[in-house]
C-alpha cells in the first residue's frame, strides 16, 4: 500500500497549529450555539412578545405574502440592472468634467461642481417626485411619460453625483508623479487620463462604488412613491389588507438575501485590494 | 284666585319644571356618557386629513364647522355634551390612522370606509354616509372612447391610493387588464393623472366631482358604482382606537341624529345633488 500523492507530511508545528485551529473552531461553535439558544429561550419570555410576534412575525402571513413579494422584487432588480450601468457611466463623465484642467473647459468644471452639489444636497425622494411627476406633467405623450423612465432618471442623476465624487477622489489619489512620468513619455493629457490615471483610479475605488450600488439596491424602492408596484408598495398593500406588519419583514428578508452577498463581495474585494497593496 | 286656576297654575309650573328637569337629565346623561372617556378631560379631540378637501371640509378649516364631515363632527360632539369651544382639531394621515396602536385623537373622520380587516385593529362607529364610488378620467381619455361600461373600463390604465378600498374594488369589480399603479395618497393619484401616467382612478363620488371640477381642469366623472351596490359597498364611519370607550356614546349620538333627520339634513346641506352621473353597467 502506498500513501496517496496528495497527502503532504505535516511538520510538528503545522500539526500543532491545526490542532489549535480545530479547538478554536469547536469553542466558537459551542459559544455561538449557546447564545442562539439563550435568545431562542429568553426572548419569548419578554412581556410584549406575543403581541410583537403576532404583529411582525406572523408565520401564516409570511407564507401567504412571500410569493407575490418575491415577484414584486423582480421589478426592483430590473430597475437596478438598468440604472446601475448608466450611473457608472454618467458618474465617470461628471468626474472627468470636474477634473478638466484646461481653462477653455472651465464651464465643464463649473457644471460638474454645480451638478454634484445640487444633486447630493437634495433628498432623493424630492428629486424622484420632481422629475417623476413634474417632467411628465409638462405634456409628454405615452409611453415617454412613464414613471419608470423618469423615476429611473431621477435615481440615475442622484446616484451619479455620489459616484462622480467617488471617482474624483480616486483620480485625485493617483500620485502626480504618474502624470509627470506619462508626460515625460510624451502622452497627451487625454491619453494620460485614458491609459494611466483612469485604470488605476477606477480599480482603486471599486469598493467604495460597491457601497453606493448596495445603497442603490434599496433606494430603488423609492420609485414606489410615483406609481410602480414594486416590493415596498406591495408590502404596504398587504399590510393594509392583513392589518399586520409581517409583509414588511418579508420584504426586509428578501432585500437581505440580495444585499448580504453583495456586501460580502465588497468586503472580499477590499481585502483582496489590501493584500495586493501590501 | 279660584281653586281651579291655582291648581292649573301649579300644574303648569310643575310640568314646566319637570320637562326642564327631564331635558337637563337628557343633556346631563349625554355629557355623562362621554365624561372622563376622552383623551383630554373635558375636551373632545377630533382628527381629520391634512389637507382636508371640499366638500368634506371647506377651505381646509375644520374648526369653522363648514363641510359635511366638519358639520357631522360638531353635531356628534354637541350630542355628547361638548360645545364648539370644547372641541379641538388635529390632523392624522389616513395611513397612520388605520394602523394598530394608540391614537392621538378621540375620533378621526376622513372618509374611512368600514372594512372587516380594519375592524380588527381599530374601532368604527355606526356608518354616517354611504358612498358611491365614481370613476374619474380626463377629457382626452373620454374622447378616445372610454365609456361607463365595465368592458371599456377594463382596458384603461388605472391608479389608486394604495391603502384605500379602491384597490380591492379595482381588483374585484373592474379587474383591469394592465396592473394598476399605486400611490401614497390621493394627491399623488391626481398628480399622476395630470402627468397623463394613468387614465382613470376611483374615488368616492363627492371627492371625484371636486377633483374633476377644481383640481383637474379637464376632469370628467365617467360613471359611478352606486352607494347601495351589493359588492364592496363603502360606508364611512368615525375611526377610534381599538376598544375605545367612546364608541357607545358616539353610536348613540349618531343613532339619534339619524332618527330625528339631522344627519340627512347635514347631508343635503353640504353634499350636492349627484344625479346625472351614469351608473356603470
Amino acid at each position: 500500500m502506498s500513501l496517496p500523492m496528495s497527502l503532504p507530511m505535516l511538520t510538528a508545528r503545522q500539526a500543532h497549529a491545526r490542532r489549535v485551529r480545530k479547538r478554536s473552531t469547536t469553542i466558537a461553535i459551542v459559544s455561538t450555539s449557546m447564545v442562539v439558544l439563550l435568545i431562542y429561550l429568553l426572548v419569548p419570555l419578554a412581556p410584549g412578545w406575543p403581541a410583537v410576534k403576532k404583529s411582525f412575525f406572523n408565520a401564516e402571513i409570511f407564507i401567504k405574502s412571500f410569493p407575490t413579494l418575491l415577484e414584486a422584487f423582480l421589478l426592483d432588480v430590473m430597475i437596478f440592472l438598468w440604472c446601475a450601468p448608466l450611473i457608472a457611466i454618467l458618474g465617470l463623465v461628471i468626474a472627468l468634467c470636474r477634473d478638466a484642467r484646461s481653462p477653455a473647459l472651465y464651464p465643464l468644471r463649473l457644471f460638474g461642481a454645480i451638478y454634484t452639489d445640487v444633486l447630493r444636497g437634495v433628498p432623493v425622494i424630492l428629486i424622484v417626485y420632481l422629475i417623476g411627476f413634474g417632467v411628465p406633467g409638462l405634456g409628454l405623450s405615452r409611453p415617454w411619460n412613464s414613471p419608470y423612465i423618469w423615476g429611473s432618471l431621477a435615481l440615475i442623476l442622484t446616484y451619479s453625483a455620489y459616484v462622480a465624487e467617488i471617482f474624483r477622489s480616486g483620480i485625485e489619489s493617483i500620485h502626480s508623479s504618474q502624470r509627470a512620468a506619462a508626460a515625460s513619455l510624451g502622452l497627451s493629457p487625454s491619453d494620460t487620463m485614458r491609459f494611466v490615471v483612469l485604470p488605476q483610479a477606477i480599480r482603486r475605488v471599486v469598493p467604495a462604488n460597491m457601497n453606493m450600488f448596495i445603497a442603490l439596491q434599496k433606494d430603488v424602492a423609492l420609485l414606489s412613491f410615483i406609481g410602480p408596484v414594486e416590493i415596498l408598495r406591495q408590502a404596504g398593500v398587504y399590510k393594509s389588507l392583513y392589518a399586520n406588519f409581517t409583509p414588511y419583514v418579508v420584504a426586509a428578508v428578501i432585500f437581505l438575501i440580495i444585499t448580504i452577498p453583495a456586501t460580502r463581495l465588497a468586503d472580499h474585494l477590499m481585502s483582496k485590494q489590501r493584500q495586493e497593496r501590501s | 284666585m279660584s281653586l281651579k286656576s291655582s291648581i292649573s297654575i301649579v300644574s303648569s309650573v310643575a310640568s314646566v319644571c319637570l320637562s326642564l328637569l327631564l331635558s337637563s337629565n337628557v343633556a346631563l346623561a349625554a355629557g355623562e356618557c362621554a365624561a372622563g372617556k376622552t383623551m383630554k378631560d373635558g375636551v373632545l379631540t377630533i382628527a381629520t386629513g391634512n389637507p382636508s378637501y371640499f366638500p368634506w371640509v371647506i377651505d381646509n378649516k375644520p374648526a369653522d364647522g363648514k363641510g359635511f364631515e366638519a358639520a357631522v363632527a360638531y353635531e356628534v360632539a354637541t350630542r355628547m355634551g361638548f360645545d364648539k369651544d370644547k372641541v379641538e382639531w388635529t390632523t392624522a394621515s389616513f395611513d397612520e390612522s388605520i394602523q394598530p396602536g394608540e391614537k392621538n385623537f378621540d375620533f378621526n373622520l376622513q372618509q374611512f370606509s368600514i372594512t372587516e380587516e380594519r375592524e380588527k385593529v381599530v374601532d368604527f362607529s355606526a356608518p354616517y354616509y354611504s358612498a358611491a364610488m365614481a370613476v374619474l378620467v380626463r377629457k382626452p381619455t373620454q374622447e378616445k372612447g372610454a365609456k361607463a361600461e365595465l368592458d371599456s373600463l377594463k382596458g384603461l390604465l388605472w391608479g389608486a391610493d394604495a391603502s384605500t378600498t379602491a384597490v380591492p374594488m379595482l381588483k374585484k369589480l373592474i379587474d383591469p387588464s394592465e396592473k394598476p399603479l399605486l400611490y401614497n395618497d390621493n394627491n399623488d393619484v391626481v398628480a399622476a393623472m395630470k402627468a397623463n401616467q394613468i387614465d382613470a382612478a376611483l374615488f368616492d363620488l363627492p371627492t371625484a366631482m371636486y377633483l374633476g371640477a377644481v383640481v383637474l381642469d379637464d376632469g370628467v366623472v365617467l360613471g359611478q358604482f352606486p352607494a347601495d351596490r351589493s359588492e364592496n359597498p363603502d360606508q364611512f364611519g368615525l375611526l377610534m382606537s381599538e376598544g375605545s370607550p367612546l364608541k357607545k356614546c358616539i353610536d348613540e349620538a349618531l343613532e339619534a341624529m339619524k332618527a330625528d333627520g339631522k344627519l340627512a339634513s347635514i347631508e343635503a346641506d353640504w353634499l350636492q345633488q349627484t344625479t346625472g352621473v351614469p351608473v356603470i353597467k
